[in-house]
């Protein structure tokens, strides 16, 4: 079976990120980029599938700007086999993305492709659920269990408060949790390996895919900045000040 | 305008967020309906037509609805959506799992998690976990969202609203609900909890962490922990507060041994009352903690769980 793995180029989750000036949106500019934790997992779910034997080809595949080849190479340096980039300077949104990797799933036919739930940039959790709907295939999103047996897949969710599973014919969308796995870090020689493992690049119009925005970003705002408060001397001050000022006890 | 809430159930019972979602529906303005779809689901229709705001509850009550699978859901909605100009789910995990279904068949984009409705078109929502708030304007003619229920008081009870069935049964022959295990704990869901307490690497052990229990125990607080102590292997991934964790909005959220960084304070900042409680008074956490107590926790906290 082969697995399509897809990767998101995402602000490093340690950054503090910086509103522009201008309010027109946060400030990228000579930022540390990385792979989305989320995709970690997911990349890390396909290797060990394929570690498994259950799946035979791991396919990595990206939606970004240039430098998101380096998302890809990460990729391949953690074990997938081959990558795949829909190179665009455009903002993605959702419902395009999901357009340009349904384009990729019908021409790879996977019998998996495992996405991170959600990006921590846009923290949209759409991307999956929307391939899925628009591949015509059912989904196991929030996974934190992945059990591939013959042509089903069972997937346990994490869903709010507890955990549910269910079972889905593949071909399947999985979306990746926290719990799923713990994903490893590359090692030296296989980063080296990986910039001879193939890599294609193709555009949105190669795929025949529109990308423009729906959404119009108007603004972009911090949140109201929290004050810092008071140091209390004294857990019966802590006490006091939580009943009778903080109202909260 | 007509705005279509999904409600949301679990065991036969009303979720508190679908108060919340009608809420943001009241803001956008227009009718209001609300779809219950599930199965034996009637008590849920009648909680449901109480709710402030509401003129009809629509109820899907069918085998296939049963535990609100995402392709029977998805599906149904889609169906039904043409009536509206707006369809609204709780960013709860059924809201979050369907949704992007319905806006992708119908071919127009979600907006997720939204905090604000400035009007019928524009939204505010929290990008880069709460760090930045953004305006976003939709030119789609329906307009597909999920609704954080912290950014919107709940309506009240006192509707009276109709109830009608909806016949439209689709078929699902690829996904089967398995089993389900909830959480058997006396203490709140940490993304709903009023109070939580939260541990980090200052905790030294996850058997410290029998610490926080006894102050949760006395506050009815959830128990959280820092990214730093997830990873020293003190307790489960699922405890974690954070940016890749939960976002929490507690009325009142208590740090113990916890430095602050960036990725938990992401998580928790939206709490209206923060304490800290860590032996180093340069610890970031400090800026942000409306009090702060320096000290030894191992001290501190056998103290507080007394003095509760």
């Amino acid at each position: 079976m082969k697995i399509l793995v897809a990767v998101k180029r995402v602000i490093d989750y340690n950054v503090k990120i910086r509103v522009k000036a201008d309010h027109s949106d946060v400030d990228l500019t000579n930022v540390k980029m990385a792979m989305n934790p989320f995709c970690e997992i997911a990349v890390e779910e396909a290797v060990r599938l394929k570690e498994r034997g259950v799946a035979t080809e791991v396919v990595a595949v990206t939606i970004g700007p240039k430098a998101a080849q380096e998302q890809l190479r990460t990729a391949l340096a953690l074990g997938a086999d081959r990558a795949v980039h829909v190179e665009t300077e455009e903002r993605v949104e959702s419902l395009a993305a999901a357009k340009l990797l349904a384009k990729v799933v019908e021409a790879e036919q996977p019998g998996l492709v495992i996405l991170g739930k959600q990006a921590i940039d846009t923290d949209n959790n759409q991307t999956g659920q929307m391939l899925a709907a628009l591949a015509g295939l059912p989904q196991g999103t929030f996974a934190s269990e992945v059990q591939v047996d013959g042509d089903k897949v069972q997937v346990t969710r994490e869903i709010d408060g507890g955990l549910q599973t269910v079972e889905l014919t593949l071909p399947a969308i999985v979306t990746t949790d926290l719990r799923l796995n713990e994903p490893r870090y590359a090692k030296l020689p296989d980063i080296m390996k990986a910039k001879k493992k193939p890599l294609e690049v193709k555009s949105p119009a190669d795929l025949g895919v529109e990308v423009a925005s729906r959404l119009t970003l108007l603004k972009v705002e911090s949140p109201a900045e929290r004050k810092g408060g008071i140091k209390v001397g004294s857990v019966d001050e802590l006490v006091d000040k939580l009943k009778n000022e903080a109202k909260v006890l | 305008m007509s705005v279509l809430v999904l409600a949301e159930h679990h065991d036969g019972v009303l979720v508190g967020a679908t108060a919340h979602v009608v809420a943001a529906a009241k803001a956008i303005g227009g009718d209001i309906d609300v779809l219950v779809a599930g199965e034996n689901v009637g008590a849920v229709a009648e909680a449901a037509a109480k709710l402030d705001g509401v003129s009809k509850v629509r109820v899907a009550d069918n085998g296939v609805y049963a535990h609100q699978l995402a392709e029977p859901l998805g599906a149904l909605l889609v169906e039904l959506a043409g009536d509206y100009s707006h369809v609204l789910a709780a960013a709860s995990t059924t809201g979050k799992n369907v949704l992007p279904r319905v806006a992708a068949l119908k071919d127009v984009s979600q907006i997720s998690e939204i905090v604000e409705v400035v009007d019928a078109d524009t939204f505010k929502r929290p990008i880069y976990a709460g760090n930045a708030i953004a305006t976003v304007k939709s030119a789609d003619s329906l307009k597909v969202i999920t609704v954080r229920s912290t950014g919107f008081d709940a309506v009240g009870e006192s509707g009276n609203a109709a109830i009608e069935s909806v016949d439209t049964i689709v078929e699902n022959s690829q996904s089967t609900f398995l089993k389900q295990e909830l959480a058997q704990s006396d203490r709140p869901e940490l993304a709903a909890a009023k109070v939580v307490i939260s541990g980090g690497r200052g905790m030294g052990s996850g058997e410290n962490f029998t610490l926080l229990e006894g102050i949760a125990d006395k506050l009815g607080a959830a128990i959280g922990a820092s990214r730093a102590a997830v990873d020293a292997g003190f307790v489960p991934n699922d405890m974690q507060v954070g940016q890749t964790g939960k976002i929490v909005a507690p009325e009142l959220y208590i740090a113990v041994g916890i430095s602050g960084a960036i990725q938990h304070l992401a998580g928790m900042k939206d709490a209206k009352v923060i304490v800290a409680i860590n032996k180093d008074e340069e610890a970031p956490i400090f800026q942000v903690a409306d009090y702060g107590l320096v000290g030894d926790l191992f001290e501190l906290l056998p103290e507080l769980e007394s003095k509760l």
